[in-house]
């Protein structure tokens, strides 16, 4: 291992350093609230090692320069590859988890015990996260999931009271079954190959069958569709979904944002990474298989979050719906390479329409969480119906909500709308006609749930809890929060507010990112 | 004339800018009600010089008072920030102001959560200005939706009856339209070499449209759009949002729904289905002139039955935007025959339902706001106690149901001109309409304003000189568009030759060869 070898994993290195200063920091220090503020500006050294190596690859972000100067440099035994697209979505965790931390720094200081932890865990998971968006290689693959899972199950059982235990472990069961499943996948995928790297694993399989059979035998399509359930169960979408509104609902509100934003963000990185490193090719009716998923995906996410009267179990059903529609980028990817592209060289429309989706997703649904966070420290509730008339007296935190609700709908001038128009078209450029379709018909029907908590907020008269929160002493003992609202919670809301609406007006530049970021992947015909 | 650079822009985002100041700046509720007085007036002065500016000389461009600034020009996107009038919009621009402008007024009476209240309705207005002026078809989208969130507000906050109900089913009828519509933009941006979303140039003939290279077939894409319209307009068989949105919403939506939110619908029509596909709006014309019929004559039957002021003209809006439907049937005209005057007349009644049920709006909800009932059969003898009020309604019933002189009457006859040269029988039935229309128009006017003197609308109070501000607009309007048709003939008329134009040429043996 060189100089330049460390400099490559350097941001993971880095992240996974500081967990662990920050967790000794947490033995030494008296003053909790110095561990936190250790962890918020240690952030700066994996965020600017990122961007350091980006500087490495001109024009990642503002530009689309053709040319890579160090294409996919893979290290320790082809296990990482450092390229754009890694690069891209690390800078996503980081900033994300950033703001996490910046939300969340009243929420810490009000829970009871673990305050420092909570800090050293989320950094751990954080590293779990960038190992994936790099990782090429089967071994690493399981245990960046791992690292990402576990660390975020610990946090789940956080506090004390018993839908947070039922969380945890509702979290760990499914999380380890769908373990289980990744593994045998991946066993079958190395059996049958004698590799675990994904691009030697693909030389091993050659080219489709002459029988026509996928991927030349059962074994190893039972091993790819297995693997595929199981990535399933971190992007959060049908079949391994059932986790997802029991985790939302009791889990710690700043965790479940880091959940459904980055570590959902970085699964949607492996899947792209696993279906461009050579199982594209085949002939396998990948499309119709990740067209499907996304259709049931984001149907059921959407009409049981219409049943809803919890306002975190609703954003978990539409977390669910959102894996759905992101996934329709993902299957236009995988028809795309299934035969419609006449060079046989990929263009960047489909990749790059799910890595926008992705950022837009992120910014919307971190405010929507953030607008939570502070909502629930003062009325002490999530349920829908205690929200009434919530507007009348936390002018901000609602109206946050009500533009991050309107833009999880897809409506202008927000990030999502423009993500959502990328995902359809790539879509329809893939001939699923049907699939847009049908995306455009459930944002219809998210509409009617999201709209139903804007009314709620705004027009329904003021709720006991909205009524009682200034003097109340003892809601959720946990999120209490007497002395005002959170100002840290404040300036993270602001911030992501104000980028979920300008991705909707200046969408240019992250485009142009998002295009540079996937011209990394091997097989993509630059634009 | 009295333009100058970003007149547009500042037409269209004045009620927005009203809106923030409210929210921000202005305190206490009869200041709020003033200052939306003072933003809808100078809104409607801009709105009106837009109108008198728009040059209707014959080497005019087509498109004025164009405001464009590069938005997003990538590899994949390219859109613009473009707004300009044609002869098609310009009217539609000085429609939204002038009642923009009396929908404010007529919301003086609301009482609760008033900042609320014109905020919504401020942001509504640069929604539908917006929607009238854009050029880009993103943009023309943005604007679309963001209309929908103003509108349900006010229903469901500030109306009656089931007002939850039918502002959640005014919502998920237009999104599900405006669904369509997104997967039609999206193919239509995926056509284009540029992946642009520029309307002007769709709308010249030998677009990308017309040589018929989109992904999708050209008729799947005319039917996806106009499904989107549909709804808006509204037609049978997905106008059941209307009357209950109508009669649920308060006084001023009423008259933002019916005067110009539902003109959208047929604005995109004659914009999109008519403008950027010659051919296939000439193959389904028929189709479209049975929807119009069935909406014309249905409407007008459901309407007689309806006991309810407010969904007795809600009523009617149906089978009075069914028109617009039969006029654009006209272009089913035999091949190089068509002629402007159906689709001007489908274009006009777009303007004269606006105002005429505007003011058919207004007038109900002041004798709704003093005697407190819409039921027809408990009002009566309201003439001798509000003759103002009386008059302008008698004058809007007569106008709706076609007296000369009066504009309603105008629109019409257009419309049944231009529909008889291509479907006489169809035209036939759709006049019944107009003779139902008489039936239950002035059934409704004889019961609720004459007849006897009932004791107990003894104390009801004329309209105030406030409340006459906008019953006086609109009836002029109603009069001088009657009496002088030309003031809007003329501007629908540029915009509506060159449509023509591409029709018959479509429609030519060299383009039927292809």
């Amino acid at each position: 291992m060189s100089l330049n070898d460390l400099f490559l994993i350097s941001p993971q290195l880095s992240m996974a350093g500081l967990g662990i200063l920050v967790i000794l920091a947490d033995l030494v220090l008296n003053r909790k609230g110095l561990v936190g503020a250790v962890a918020l500006v240690g952030l700066i050294l994996p965020l600017s090692f990122a961007w350091a190596q980006l500087t490495e690859f001109p024009g990642l972000l503002f530009g689309s320069g053709a040319e890579n100067l160090v294409p996919s440099d893979s290290i320790l035994s082809d296990s990482l590859a450092v390229d754009r697209f890694g690069v891209f979505f690390n800078l996503l965790v980081v900033v994300s988890l950033a703001l996490v931390f910046l939300a969340s720094v009243d929420y810490v200081r009000a829970l009871p015990r673990l305050k420092g932890e909570f800090y050293g865990l989320m950094l751990l998971s954080a590293t779990g996260m960038m190992l994936m968006a790099s990782a090429t290689e089967l071994i690493t693959i399981y245990v960046a999931l791992e690292l990402t899972t576990l660390p975020l199950v610990a946090i789940a059982a956080f506090l004390p009271n018993s839908s947070s235990s039922e969380a945890g472990m509702k979290f760990m069961v499914i999380g380890a079954i769908s373990s289980a499943l990744t593994l045998y996948g991946m066993a079958l995928l190395y059996g049958f190959s004698g590799s675990t790297t994904l691009a030697g694993i693909a030389l091993a399989l050659g080219g489709p069958s002459e029988q026509g059979l996928a991927f030349g035998s059962y074994a190893v399509l039972v091993g790819v569709v297995v693997l595929t359930v199981g990535i399933a169960f971190k992007l959060s979408a049908v079949p391994s979904q059932m986790w997802v509104p029991d985790v939302y609902e009791g889990a710690p509100i700043p965790m479940v944002a880091l959940l459904s934003v980055a570590s959902k963000a970085v699964a949607f990185a492996l899947l792209l990474r696993f279906l461009y490193s050579g199982f594209l090719p085949f002939d396998a009716n990948w499309g119709m298989l990740l067209a499907v998923l996304a259709a049931v995906s984001m149907t059921v996410g959407n009409l049981v979050a219409i049943a809803q009267s919890n306002i975190r179990r609703l954003l978990g059903y539409s977390t669910i719906a959102h894996a759905g529609y992101i996934l329709v980028g993902v299957a236009a990817v995988a028809r795309d390479g299934s035969g419609t592209s006449d060079s046989g060289a990929f263009t960047t429309f489909g990749p790059s329409s799910v890595l926008f989706y992705l950022v837009a997703y992120a910014a919307a649904n971190l405010t929507a969480f953030f607008a939570i966070l502070v909502i629930n420290s003062k009325i002490g509730s999530d349920l829908i119906e205690d929200y009434g008339g919530v507007f009348r007296k936390y002018r901000l935190p609602a109206l946050a909500l009500a533009l991050a609700l309107v833009a999880l709908i897809g409506v202008p001038p927000t990030g999502i709308f423009v993500g959502k128009i990328y995902l359809f078209a790539a879509a329809v450029k893939s001939e699923l006609v049907w699939l847009a379709v049908l995306g455009a018909i459930n944002s219809v029907v998210s509409a009617y749930y999201y709209i139903r908590v804007i009314r709620t907020m705004f027009l329904d008269p003021e709720s006991e809890a909205v009524k009682g929160s200034e003097n109340t002493l003892q809601p959720d003992e946990v999120t209490l929060q007497p002395q005002g609202i959170s100002k840290y919670g404040m300036l993270a809301l602001t911030i992501t507010a104000i980028c979920t609406v300008l991705l909707g007006i200046v969408f240019g530049p992250v485009i142009q990112g998002a295009e540079g970021a996937v011209t990394s992947l091997p097989g993509i015909l630059a634009p | 004339m009295f333009h100058f650079p970003g007149m547009l822009t500042l037409t269209v985002f004045l009620p927005a800018l009203g809106a923030l100041l409210i929210l921000a700046l202005v305190r206490g509720d009869r200041a709020i009600r003033a200052f939306a007085f003072a933003v809808g007036l100078a809104d409607l002065l801009l709105a009106a010089a837009v109108f008198v500016s728009f040059d209707r000389g014959m080497g005019a461009d087509r498109f004025q008072l164009i405001d464009r600034i590069t938005w997003i020009s990538t590899e994949t996107f390219n859109a613009s920030y473009l707004l300009g009038v044609d002869g098609l919009s310009a009217p539609m621009v000085l429609l939204t102001g002038l009642l923009g402008f009396c929908a404010i007024i007529a919301s003086w009476s609301i009482g609760e959560r008033v900042r609320e209240y014109f905020i919504w309705l401020l942001l509504l207005q640069t929604a539908v200005m917006g929607v009238f002026t854009s050029l880009d078809f993103l943009l023309f989208f943005l604007y679309w939706e963001l209309e929908l969130l103003p509108m349900y507000m006010l229903i469901a906050g500030w109306g009656t009856g089931r007002r939850a109900y039918s502002a959640m089913k005014f919502l998920i009828f237009t999104i599900l339209g405006s669904a369509f519509m997104l997967v039609a933009i999206v193919a239509i941006f995926l056509s284009q070499p540029s992946g642009s979303f520029d309307m002007t140039s769709l709308l010249e003939a030998g677009s990308m449209l017309n040589s018929g290279s989109a992904v999708l077939p050209m008729g799947v894409l005319f039917w996806l759009f106009f499904a989107a319209f549909a709804v808006k307009l509204p037609t049978w068989p997905v106008h059941t949002w209307l009357p209950d949105a109508h009669t649920d919403a308060p006084t001023a939506a009423s008259v933002m729904l019916a005067g110009v939110m539902l003109k959208m619908g047929g604005y995109g029509l004659l914009r999109v289905n008519v403008g950027m596909f010659p051919n296939e709006v000439n193959a389904f014309a028929w189709a479209l002139i049975t929807l119009g019929v069935i909406s014309v004559l249905y409407g007008a039957v459901v309407t007689i039955r309806q006991t309810d002021l407010k969904r007795l003209i809600a009523n009617s809006s149906v089978s009075h935007m069914g028109l617009v439907l039969v006029g654009i049937g006209s272009v089913g005209a035999a091949a190089g025959q068509l002629n402007g005057t159906g689709l001007s007349g489908a274009a006009m009644q777009l303007f004269t339902h606006g105002t005429i049920t505007g003011l058919l709006f207004v007038g109900v909800g002041l004798i709704y706001d003093k005697a407190h009932t819409r039921y027809i059969p408990d009002l009566g003898g309201l003439a001798s106690r509000m003759p103002m009020a009386a008059a302008a309604l008698a004058i809007a019933g007569f106008a709706s149901l076609g007296l000369p002189g009066l504009s309603g009457f105008v629109s019409e006859v257009l419309v049944f001109f231009g529909a008889f040269r291509a479907y006489p029988l169809m035209t036939a039935l759709s006049v019944l309409g107009i003779i139902l229309a008489a039936g239950y128009i002035l059934w409704m006017l004889e019961r609720s304003l004459f007849g006897p003197r009932r004791e107990r609308f003894d104390g009801l109070t004329d309209a105030s000189p406030l409340e006459a501000i906008p019953l006086a607009l609109l009836v002029i309007s109603i009069v001088v568009v009657g009496v002088y048709p030309a003031v809007l003939t003329d501007v629908f008329d540029t915009a509506v030759a060159p449509m023509v134009d591409m029709i018959n040429a479509a429609q030519s043996p060299i383009a039927t060869a292809r």
